[in-house]
């Protein structure tokens, strides 16, 4: 296997001198997805937002062998990494022509490929943000991380409160950006994760328990249950959509 | 969010956890005798007070002439009740993290409510004790209803928003004071104590010492209220709301009527104060009410140390000296013979003090009163740092 | 009638005073979370360099104006641009500090101005066509209330263009609805904090010298009054919101007017009553974001 594109070192995270990430070591391969798992609460998001440096953070974190855990958010941002964040936080009072130019930070943005992919949100560019349906804005969201080549997509929780038709949607339009660009997941459904996932990390308590590839852990309904606290995947695909 | 504040803090809880391991046995025995030694300094410092009119210290320079003169009394007692009015901010602002830009409205409330209740009541038949008794009760009546109007109103926002509308209301204050609605306040002129009804003891230049002790009382009682409210639950909670809000309301906890409440009692303080400041001037000037007066509050108290009770009482010594002090030395020949490019800041005594608080919020965040803290540790912290990464 | 039309093109000059003031404080605010309390002082070094050097060049003219506006607004942005990245950067994040250190600002810039401008008002010359009168409706409406709208209207049209055509346009008003998620975009925010310092000063810059003219004199607490005004507005216009500004410095102005001529003078009081009527009903204002 190549050398990983991200690694996480003993990464610790803060929010107003509590500690929400402990100590978190894993590594996202250059190629495919890898899904964060974990209960409720665990600590994924705040994982995600010290990576970018969106909370006070320690540890070591390095994109293809350089070190961005002393860097601002932006020039993390800047070195490829496309975020698509919990709860879309698209810009309400914007249109989403506005979001998605906002985004670009290539000289050749990829506006045709984004188009192609979201023919709804294309359609929709003279629209305000704050106005569309959760669905519509998780595809700004996402089209806002893939108008610009990556070299890493961290994605928080796409399907979360979603209807199970836009769960698909949203699905293949992630499996379609897979295909060129290794992502690091949060997600809580795992049908969505079946579909998806080569390799899960878990944290439970902050830290990483498991590591390893989908299979094993979806495989096993003990593990499942242990690590997620779901009893099957029709539970999980239910609590997310709460 | 960034990478400067990531790392100062980083390094902040690392040096703390550094020293809660090391010095926690230590610091629980030495802790438990620390109030008792406290308690004692303090009563020896207000003693000493006491007695400096008795006395003749001289320190030239810091004062202007020795202790027992009516002179240096003055301006002590001057400074005492600046400290009593920065006190009362202070349980604001550092305690309950209210950033009030209008606490000069319940000292000028204080000052001028007296002054005209004095004026009010002076043709009524009673004795003369029991009309000043009246007019100081009056008065702290008033104070409180307009505290608890003000605070009301402009406690249902918060942070910045707080702040600008407290300042709206003291403004509102300033201009009512000089229209001079009735004749009442003596507008641009200010008022003049009418002394029919005051007593002889406090009353004229012989009396100065008299009125001192007026003040040291007035900063004694406020110290007393101010640290009875700190260690009441309301001053808990009002703190841990400030730390961090959403825990408090998590925990069933409405703030609201906890900041109100502290709120009240500062403005009932900065009453008192601005009580005790009638008195020792015989008088009140519009100045008092204004937002700068305000602002000069929020320098003493920064200047002395948010995090620290002495500090603000520091603060409002160290100030009103030193105000006094530069307005001086603006007056000298040394000045005088300088380029003008030296002289016009060097005589503006609020040039230098503006500077020199702007130099303290950049470099020294714990004020005069975090300076052996700092040394102790060598650490920076600041008190009101915890709520600033609470929104980030 | 005629008493109605002045009170209310008055209270539209004066209105567009506040909303000079007011623009900068409420753009700073939405995008930083600054409470600038400096702003004031922004005005007053404006309106008395502008007027220094106006009138140097030609006292009393239209070309003495508008080489002191012109000036007011290049030091009133750069004196801000430079605040911006002296003192408030150095504090990134931690407002109250922020805010303090703009306190500092101002006392001292004031004291400053004293020193060097004594404290009480010097009197300036204007154009003679600005102290004649225009009858409309049968109102004698001063001139320099003509002058005052207008330049309020250029500024608020301007920085309307500037945020809706401009990329940094877009970043300030993304970045006053969610800040962080700018960053997240891989965009530096704090470059367009200066920027936004360097917008409010000039805005305030300009509203130094046609306060100098409105008023007819320049003074070390030009921009302590206004700047007080200005925090009403931008409180009952909701804090972050320029168009809830201009709004609110129309309403405040036209109420203050007619509360001075119906009610007494009492044209202060009543604006702050106004303030604490909207707190009570709506605390963020007429154009706020939820707080």
């Amino acid at each position: 296997m190549s050398a990983p594109i991200l690694t996480v070192r003993r990464l610790s995270g803060r929010i107003a001198g509590q500690q929400v990430v402990e100590n978190v070591s894993f590594e996202v391969p250059a190629t495919g997805v890898t899904a964060l798992l974990g209960r409720n609460g665990v600590g994924k998001t705040s994982t995600i937002r010290s990576i970018l440096g969106l909370i006070d953070r320690t540890g070591e974190v390095t994109l293809d062998g350089h070190r961005i855990d002393r860097l601002p958010t932006h020039r993390i941002v800047q070195q490829g990494v496309g975020y698509v964040p919990e709860d879309r936080e698209v810009f309400g009072s914007l249109t989403v022509g506005e979001n998605l130019r906002l985004a670009e930070r290539d000289d050749r943005p990829r506006r045709d490929f984004v188009a192609q992919l979201f023919p709804d949100i294309h359609d929709r560019r003279a629209q305000r943000a704050g106005t569309l349906s959760g669905g519509q804005q998780q595809m700004v969201s996402l089209a806002r991380a893939l108008v610009n080549e990556n070299r890493l997509l961290l994605v928080d929780e796409p399907t979360k409160g979603l209807a199970p038709k836009i769960v698909d949607e949203v699905a293949v339009a992630l499996a379609e950006a897979a295909r060129t660009v290794p992502m690091l997941l949060v997600e809580q459904n795992l049908h969505v994760i079946r579909a998806l996932a080569d390799r899960v990390v878990v944290l439970s308590g902050g830290r990483v328990v498991f590591t390893g590839e989908a299979a094993d852990l979806l495989d096993d309904e003990d593990r499942i249950q242990r690590y997620l606290g779901v009893h099957d995947a029709d539970a999980a695909a239910e609590g997310s959509s709460r | 969010m960034n990478d400067r504040q990531t790392l100062g803090s980083a390094r902040q809880t690392t040096d703390a956890a550094a020293s809660d391991s090391t010095t926690a046995p230590a610091g629980t025995a030495a802790s438990a005798r620390r109030p008792l030694w406290l308690a004692l300094g303090g009563t020896a410092l207000v003693v000493l007070l006491a007695l400096l009119p008795l006395l003749a210290i001289d320190i030239p320079g810091v004062l202007p002439g020795p202790t027992y003169t009516p002179g240096t009394l003055q301006l002590l007692a001057y400074a005492m009740l600046i400290a009593a009015l920065a006190l009362s901010y202070r349980m604001m602002f550092g305690l309950a993290g209210l950033l009030s830009f209008g606490h000069a409205l319940f000292f000028a409330a204080g000052a001028y409510g007296l002054g005209m209740a004095l004026d009010a009541f002076a043709p009524v038949e009673w004795p003369s004790e029991l009309i000043f008794l009246v007019s100081i009760i009056v008065t702290l009546v008033a104070g409180l209803v307009l505290g608890a109007t003000v605070g009301a109103l402009a406690l249902r926002v918060t942070g910045i928003a707080f702040a600008m509308v407290t300042l709206a209301f003291a403004q509102a204050g300033s201009v009512l004071i000089r229209r001079n609605p009735g004749g009442a306040t003596g507008g641009d002129e200010g008022l003049a104590l009418d002394i029919t009804n005051v007593p002889d003891a406090l009353v004229g230049v012989m009396n100065t010492r008299n009125l001192y002790w007026v003040a040291l009382g007035v900063l004694v009682l406020v110290y007393l209220v101010v640290l009875w409210v700190e260690k009441s639950r309301a001053g808990h909670v009002a703190e841990a709301t400030r730390e961090n809000e959403l825990r408090v309301r998590v925990l069933g906890i409405r703030p609201y009527r906890l900041q109100l409440l502290i709120f009240i009692v500062a403005s009932v303080l900065a009453a008192v104060a601005g009580m005790g400041y009638v008195l020792l001037q015989s008088g009140a000037t519009p100045r008092i009410a204004t937002v700068d007066f305000t602002l000069n509050l929020l320098v003493i108290v920064v200047l002395g140390g948010v995090g620290y009770r002495w500090g603000a009482i520091v603060g409002g010594i160290v100030y009103t000296l030193l105000d006094q002090r530069l307005t001086a030395l603006a007056g000298s020949d040394a000045i005088a013979a300088l380029p003008d490019v030296l002289r016009i800041p060097l005589s503006e005594p609020l040039f230098i003090l503006g500077t020199l608080f702007i130099l303290v919020v950049l470099f020294l965040p714990g004020g005069i009163a975090g300076i052996p803290q700092r040394m102790r540790t060598g650490r920076k912290q600041h008190p009101a740092e915890a709520e600033e990464t609470a929104d980030a | 009638m005629s008493t109605v039309v002045l009170l209310v093109i008055t209270g539209l000059g004066l209105g567009a005073l506040y909303f000079l003031v007011a623009s900068g404080l409420s753009l700073i605010y939405g995008l930083m979370g600054v409470l600038n309390l400096a702003h004031g002082s922004f005005l007053t070094i404006s309106a008395f360099l502008g007027w220094e050097v106006g009138r140097r060049v030609s006292d009393g003219t239209w070309l003495g104006l508008a080489v002191s506006a012109l000036v007011g607004i290049a030091v009133g942005a750069i004196v801000a641009a430079l605040t911006e990245y002296l003192l408030i950067r150095r504090l990134y994040e931690r407002h109250i500090e922020q805010a303090l250190v703009t306190v500092g600002l101002s006392l001292a810039s004031v004291a400053l101005f004293e020193g060097i401008w004594g404290t009480d008002p010097i009197y300036t010359e204007k154009p003679d066509w600005l102290g004649q009168t225009t009858v409309i409706l049968g109102a004698k409406i001063p001139n320099d209330r003509f002058l005052l709208i207008a330049c309020a209207l250029l500024v608020l049209g301007g920085i309307v263009l500037f945020l809706r055509r401009t990329r940094y346009g877009l970043i300030i008003r993304a970045g006053v609805e969610n800040r962080s998620m700018v960053t997240a975009l891989g965009i530096d925010v704090r470059r367009s904090f200066t920027l936004v310092f360097a917008i409010g000063g000039a805005a305030a810059g300009l509203g130094g010298v046609l306060s100098s003219v409105y008023y007819g004199y320049v003074s070390a607490h030009l921009g302590s009054t206004l700047l007080i005004f200005a925090f009403i507005v931008t409180v009952i216009g909701g804090l972050g919101s320029l168009t809830g500004a201009a709004i609110a410095s129309v309403l405040v102005a036209v109420l203050q007017q007619f509360a001075n001529f119906y009610l007494g003078g009492t044209g202060d009081l009543v604006v702050v009553i106004a303030l604490a009527a909207v707190l009570l009903v709506r605390p963020r204002g007429l154009l706020g974001k939820v707080a």
